[in-house]
């Protein structure tokens, strides 16, 4: 990537093609200034009516997540029993939901970190609500460590260590000790990220409020942000580096979540290969999910301005690049069981092909190995309803595979003797659809009350923003 | 205070007289009481309501007051003034925490068990066999293990009832003395008495002194599981009740005509130790035993036999009379020959060192022929011994149950006096039994339980548990055994059936006690010294030299002449008693119900059995799912009669056979059996107990889940239990290892941990174990586990420390089967111990694989990263925290373990440190054989083996040296503990390969509709 200020006439022509014909698909729709962006965004917040359709969204994420709290309570009284897990499968929808919102998780700080470093433009108007998708995914992950538990009133601090009397501590050498730190940073370092971001666009909502209540309770998250230029200054610091601190978390936590069962012995978790292909997996549903509630929104929001073709089109391609990434990880779980001659892998992978669960197998091929492919041909890739389609299929697909991994590996281990059937409660069920309300109630509630597209960010890739400073490297670059 | 007060001592009071069936209702029954009222309406029992009006308050005040001044001398309740006495002397022997143990009888089947009943602090919590008693030699078997828990059991009868009405003893004496003196004219020609299998020598006494004094009266005897047929063929052969018993250390070759020793039969546990004896390769033995079967059924001696021959039940006699021509010298003929002419070879050749033994349920003329072909291998007197029965009196019992039913029926009897069984509901069914039962005016029963008869008769005198009451017995050899209460009876109304005989006597309220001890003073046969030879007895568990000596039987008789040709074609029908449950009498027993029954490892029903090849010709498919195996439901019609019950398909099974097991299906029951299995005694009739042709199985179309422990047949080519035929053996002793070889132990970064001081280990030889199930029990009893109910186990969650897997290999139509006992082997690089994140599961410094259940906060990474799957988890809260009874029960050096905790076996980690208490105390180092684990003890075989290995002379030590030991799945580098000595069956090259079948090779074995 060059920055330099007098490029090679030729290079510079290519540049300006390239650029033109990005523009034929712009990041921002032509006719905005930054009056129209900032009151475009922040009427979603201050001054339009709340839409029916708010409401609708937001009961039913509230019923849901009633079903959550119930879900929990009956755990809680009579035991972890109420869902599937048994003697040989320990573990069953309760890790597999815990690893799919992980996942989910992984889009947010990606958009947020790595294209931030990147410099890639087109996340802007995506990285508010795909770090927001981001945290709320993490809070239903974290749902299911704690009270997946035997005991959960004892592991939701058991697992932390805390200096205490008895001089212990946890297992250091336990992959679920490194989960907790990895996700609690994660979760930590993802709130900072987001709440940084946020801090400017409280800023403008302080001073358009119509109230006195919304002007005090933004002018408080405000933090006393003036805009002036060493506010900017600082907040451009502290943003760059908490980005540099975000970007190994995108690869460190899905690593450590992979671990959990690359350290296993279990044959169909003790590959070398877990933790990159979980990486690319984990990107590949948080795309697949920012999807699935950006397209929605867009719509309903008259945000088409804001989140262009431009945005979906990257997103799909996001997606088939680390799609196939994953449909790698596949092959190689498939090669490697025949290459290493282990009896026990090369049982696993013709079990997860032929056994019980094949229809599991065969359909998470389907959907994460077949359907992405489709999105070489630029046409779907660009039809909106078929990228709304293709989101589901992959957050579909990526459940899938975790429920592949835990359960068909589980379920047919070492000794023939002990082999068993999983197969989920429907409190495993509701536990499930209370974490999705959860996530939709969070989601609605963030739309009411923060901006979805953040501000100040939307304002600096105007084409307003680029006239003082012609060579500002933001604007005249996005390509080599 | 008034003296109306009511108190807690009053209510308790009143509630102590309240017992058995009632003590649900109690609680409504007391609110009805003014003294409840007065209670409720006081909170605090003594004085609360004064303080609301205001001269009670003053009043109140003052006691107060007196109540501080006298402080200590009364706590919150006014104590019971009762005298408490400690112990000034203590009873002898008694430490608070250490238990005692004293050697006693379980009744099996009418026949002495004798063990050794641990007990804490005046509560038998757990059983072990009496090494001085020939049945035992130290050994248990799952049933008598298990018997600690009927002895527990809430749903026991616990009080005395006449139409369901509380009664008291002597009202019940009264009644009967009534009755009785009615029938005192006539002789007693109205007064029957229905008894079991009796081979109490006190309690025939006390029979024969009622029909003394009721000459007219008559005495029968029913057992549903009993030897009915060897009893007959023993008539046939001897023309005299004659016992056989058999000497297996002693046969080099042994040939079983559908006798499976280790599953029934009064010697099974001592038969399995000897047989086992034979078969064993250690200490460089290069010889073993050979085994042949011929089985109607799949057993345990048929999965442990060298050859086994598959023969529906029409064909055995044929069969028999085949090969005892063959024997006499005839060349062998029939559809058979192929198979006698090796088997008759090996026999001579081994004259008088081998065993011929017909199965207890086989018809009288195969067990004519084998006495006979005993005798001429002259094995009669070498292997075999003959003598005078250990039954009291020996009847043909079918035909006693028959007369009884008859006598019924005409209205013969009026007093039918029912000690145990339950014949309501196993007597034949085309007896009728249970109706015909309504015709006698006035009827008693004696049960342990409110069953089936119980609810038919008149009086109902709960019994005491064995371990409650005096009583003797005698052993499969004839050994006496003076049985001795561990406890006093846990209801007060519990009889013995020596104390309900007394009632018919001049003294109907003397002791059981008594009783016992009047008889054996009187028998001569304690001594000189008559009061040292009862101690003596009581002390050994033995009444020494009671055995029966063996006598000459005699020339057998000649083979009894050939019966009409048997029914050829179409399906037959086997009866046998439930592996677990027995004849049904423990069907409320939760540890049996919950044992995996030995071969098809179902828990909590029973099936008809049939081959694969008859399941497929039926359309029969069995499906695994996550909640059990579901399997279609067929409708057997057998004479006229029809049950519904669920399929199962079961490898080795001859075909077109059909077994039942009866004993499930109670109507009547407690919380534990209810709602179990079906009733195959619906189809069970007196002119054919055991088996029959013209069965007719139709499929339903319903479907049924079971719950079954293991529902996978084969080993899928995994070296798990490696064995070989003896000359391959020889060839090269380790074979095992070889087969897959251990990693290297320098293939780690680490400095391998040093052993410094103990390190244990466990060595389990695969040649001994039969799987009869007696150490699962016994962990089970020991390690305080918990029953979870069949739901609980078709989700894969049962909580056994210890399993026995079962394994196919081979054909489907007759495979070989292995029965593999796995638990916790210890691995010195467990990779559950990596994974727990909160260290709850760590290695002791003796190599044990610790489980800190205080710390456990139930992830289940553990058990998901344990090879073996040999780690359990409390998905619930399965330990019963509120039976009063199961409290008594448990062992209180075994946590009892809480909702969400995942607990394995720890090695009897108790048993370990208790000794090594002990051996410190005598200030001496710990022997070998000073730990034995529950497992072991139990063991009949001795196939367990526990112990230090890095004491170099210990038996462990020396039997993982051997060349056989090899670890299951120790190619992952897990180093596990626990060793295994590889199988070795030992075959005749001379014989046909067995009838093969498609292979057993599946993934999906259990859809057999596929073919």
């Amino acid at each position: 990537m060059t920055t330099t200020p007098e490029p090679h006439p030729d290079l510079a022509r290519a540049s300006r093609e390239e650029e033109l014909r990005d523009r034929e698909v712009p990041v921002i729709e032509p006719g905005h200034d930054f009056a129209s962006v900032t009151e475009k965004i922040s009427a979603l917040v201050l001054t339009r009516k709340t839409p029916r359709t708010w409401w609708i969204g937001f009961g039913i994420g509230f019923l849901l997540l009633q079903l959550m709290l119930v879900a929990i309570a009956n755990l809680l009284f009579r035991g972890i029993g109420v869902w599937g897990p048994n003697v040989p499968v320990g573990w069953g929808m309760d890790i597999i939901n815990f690893v799919w919102w992980i996942g989910i998780g992984h889009a947010g700080t990606l958009i947020s970190a790595i294209l931030l470093l990147l410099r890639q433009d087109w996340r802007t108007s995506i990285n508010r609500f795909a770090e927001a998708m981001t945290l709320f995914a993490v809070a239903c992950a974290a749902f299911y460590p704690v009270f997946h538990t035997g005991r959960p009133w004892l592991a939701i601090y058991w697992l932390f260590p805390y200096p205490n009397t008895m001089g212990l501590w946890p297992n250091f050498r336990s992959p679920l000790i490194w989960d907790v730190f990895a996700v609690s940073t994660y979760a930590t370092v993802s709130a900072l990220f987001w709440f940084i971001g946020l801090i400017p666009d409280f800023a403008t909502l302080r001073d358009r409020a119509r109230n006195k209540r919304s002007a005090v309770v933004y002018g408080m998250l405000a933090m006393g942000w003036r805009g002036s230029a060493k506010h900017w200054h600082n907040y451009e610091t502290a943003y760059l580096l908490l980005a540099g601190l975000a970007t190994p978390l995108v690869v460190s936590v899905h690593t450590v979540v992979s671990f959990d069962f690359a350290v296993g012995i279990v044959p169909g978790w003790h590959a070398t290969i877990f933790p990159p292909y979980f990486v690319a997996g984990a990107i590949y549903a948080g795309f697949a999910m920012v999807l699935t509630l950006c397209i929605p929104l867009r719509k309903f929001y008259g945000l088409e301005d804001f989140i262009t073709m431009r945005h979906l089109e990257n997103m799909a391609k996001v997606m088939l690049a680390t799609g196939l990434i994953v449909a790698y990880g596949y092959m190689m779980e498939a090669f490697m069981a025949w290459y290493s001659a282990n009896p026990y892998e090369k049982f696993m992978i013709l079990n997860r092909m032929t056994g019980p669960y094949r229809h599991m197998y065969w359909a998470l091929i389907l959907c994460n190995v077949i359907a992405p492919n489709t999105l070489w041909i630029k046409n779907l890739r660009t039809n909106v309803p078929y990228l709304f389609l293709m989101s589901f299929v992959v957050s579909v697909g990526m459940w899938l595979e975790r429920y592949v991994i835990i359960v068909t590996s589980l379920h047919r281990d070492f000794l023939p003797s002990s082999w068993g059937m999983y197969r989920g409660t429907m409190y495993d069920w509701s536990a499930f659809i209370g974490t999705i309300g959860l996530f939709v109630t969070l989601l609605f509630l963030f739309i009411r009350f923060l901006p979805v597209i953040s501000i100040f960010e939307m304002r600096t890739i105007l084409p307003a923003a680029e006239l003082p400073e012609p060579t500002a490297p933001r604007a005249a670059e996005g390509h080599p | 205070m008034s003296d109306e007060t009511a108190d807690l001592t009053g209510l308790r009071r009143r509630m102590d007289g309240q017992a058995g069936r009632r003590y649900w209702q109690s609680l409504d029954e007391l609110a009805e009481t003014p003294e409840f009222l007065a209670f409720l309406h006081r909170e605090f029992p003594e004085n609360a309501s004064e303080f609301e009006d205001p001269a009670g308050r003053r009043q109140f005040l003052k006691i107060m007051g007196a109540s501080l001044a006298l402080a200590g001398l009364a706590g919150c309740t006014r104590q019971p003034e009762e005298k408490i006495v400690p112990f000034v002397r203590a009873p002898e022997d008694m430490i608070p925490g250490r238990p005692l143990y004293f050697a006693t009888a379980l009744i099996d089947g009418g026949y002495a068990q004798g063990v050794l009943v641990e007990s804490h602090m005046g509560r038998p919590t757990k059983i072990e066999g009496n090494p001085e008693h020939p049945a035992s030699l130290g050994a248990t078997d799952a049933r008598s293990q298990a018997d600690i828990l009927n002895l527990y059991d809430p749903d026991r009868a616990r009080t005395l009832t006449y139409l369901g009405d509380i009664r008291v003893w002597d009202d019940f004496v009264s009644a009967l003395r009534g009755a009785l003196d009615a029938q005192r004219p006539q002789g007693g020609a109205g007064l029957r008495i229905l008894t079991e299998t009796i081979t109490s020598p006190s309690l025939a006494a006390q029979i024969a002194a009622i029909l003394k004094d009721f000459p007219a009266a008559k005495w029968h005897q029913w057992n549903a599981d009993g030897a009915h047929g060897a009893r007959a063929g023993a008539l046939l052969a001897f023309g005299r009740p004659t016992d056989t018993r058999y000497d297996f250390g002693r046969a080099n070759v042994v040939l079983l005509l559908d006798a499976d020793f280790a599953s029934t039969g009064p010697g099974r546990v001592r038969y399995i130790r000897d047989h086992a004896a034979t078969r064993t390769l250690s200490g460089g033995r290069n010889t073993m035993s050979r085994l042949y079967a011929v089985e109607c059924t799949p057993g345990l001696m048929g999965s442990q036999a060298d050859h086994r021959l598959r023969l529906k039940p029409s064909q055995m006699e044929e069969f028999t009379r085949a090969l005892d021509g063959a024997l006499a010298g005839g060349a062998a003929a029939g559809p058979w020959s192929a198979w006698i002419g090796p088997v008759v070879a090996d026999l001579q050749a081994n004259r008088g060192a081998s065993i011929v033994m017909a199965g207890e349920y086989q018809p009288p003329a195969v067990h004519a022929l084998a006495h006979a072909i005993n005798a001429r291998l002259g094995n009669e007197g070498a292997t075999v011994f003959h003598s005078a029965p250990a039954e009291a009196t020996p009847i043909d019992q079918i035909a006693s149950i028959r007369d009884l039913a008859y006598d019924m029926d005409r209205g013969a009897v009026s007093l039918l006096v029912v000690l145990g069984g339950n014949p309501a509901f196993t007597a034949p069914s085309d007896l009728d039994f249970a109706r015909k039962m309504d015709r006698v005016p006035l009827r008693v029963y004696h049960g342990l339980y409110e069953d089936e008869t119980a609810e038919r008769c008149h009086w109902n005198v709960p019994r005491a548990h064995s371990l409650e009451a005096w009583g003797d017995a005698r052993a499969y050899d004839g050994t006496v055994t003076i049985q001795q209460p561990l406890i006093a009876p846990l209801y007060p109304g519990c009889k013995s059936p020596q104390e309900v005989l007394a009632a018919f006597s001049a003294r109907p309220s003397v002791q059981g006690h008594d009783v016992v001890r009047d008889y054996w003073r009187a028998s001569g046969r304690l001594g000189v010294d008559v009061e040292r030879g009862w101690r003596r007895a009581l002390h050994d568990g033995v009444v020494a030299g009671s055995a029966s000596p063996a006598v000459a039987a005699g020339a057998s008789a000649a083979p009894p002449p050939a019966p009409a040709a048997p029914a050829t074609g179409g399906m037959e029908i086997v009866f046998r008693p439930d592996p677990t449950i027995g004849d049904g009498r423990h069907a409320n027993n939760g540890w049996l119900q919950e044992l995996p029954k030995p071969l098809t490892k179902l828990t909590w029903d029973n099936t008809a059995q049939m081959s694969p090849v008859t399941a497929r010709r039926l359309g029969i498919s069995m499906e695994r799912t996550a909640r059990g195996v579901t399997t279609d439901v067929v409708e057997l019609r057998y004479r006229g009669r029809a049950v519904k019950a669920p399929a199962w398909i079961l490898p080795g099974q001859p075909e077109d056979t059909v077994t039942v097991h009866f004993g499930y299906g109670r109507r009547r029951t407690g919380r534990v059996g209810a709602g179990t299995g079906f009733d195959a005694y619906a189809l069970r009739t007196s002119d054919a107990p055991w088996s029959g042709a013209g069965l007719e199985v139709v499929k339903t179309g319903e479907r049924y889940t079971l719950a079954c422990t293991q529902d996978h047949w084969s080993m899928e080519h995994r070296d798990v239990v490696r064995a070989a035929p003896l000359p391959e053996y020889l060839a090269a002793p380790d074979y095992a290892r070889k087969r897959a070889p251990d990693p290297p132990r320098e293939l780690t970064m680490y400095p391998n941990y040093r052993y410094e001081g103990h390190a244990w280990g466990m060595s389990i030889d695969l040649n001994a174990c039969v799987g009869c199930n007696a150490c699962v029990v016994a962990c089970q009893a020991e390690n305080n586990i918990p029953v979870v109910g069949k739901q609980q186990v078709a989700m894969s969650r049962e909580m056994h420390w210890l399993r026995i897997d079962r394994y196919y290999a081979g054909g489907e139509s007759d495979p070989d089967t292995y029965h593999q006992p796995m638990m916790c082997v210890h691995c010195e690089n467990a990779p559950c111990e990596v994974v727990c994140p909160v260290a709850a599961t760590v290695h002791s410094d003796e190599g044990l694989n610790d489980m800190v259940y205080n710390r456990c906060v139930g992830t289940r990474y553990c058990s998901n990263n344990c090879p073996y799957k040999v780690r359990r988890f409390n998905f619930f809260l399965y330990s019963d925290f509120e039976t009063t009874s199961y409290k008594l029960m448990r062992n209180p050096d075994v946590t009892v373990r809480s909702r969400g905790v995942m607990e394995k076996c720890t090695y009897c980690v108790q048993r370990i440190n208790q000794a090594k208490m002990e051996a410190t105390a005598a200030g001496r180092g710990l022997r070998d054989g000073d730990i034995v684990t529950a497992c072991q003890a139990a063991c009949p075989a001795q196939a367990i083996v526990f112990g230090d290995i890095n004491d170099k002379e210990s038996r462990v030590a020396k039997l993982k040296a051997e060349p056989r030991a090899y670890g299951v799945l120790a190619e992952l580098n897990t180093r596990p503990r626990t060793t295994y000595l590889s199988a070795v069956r030992n075959p005749n090259a001379a014989m046909p390969p067995p009838a093969a079948g498609e292979p057993i090779d599946e993934t999906k074995p259990l859809e057999a509709g596929h073919a």
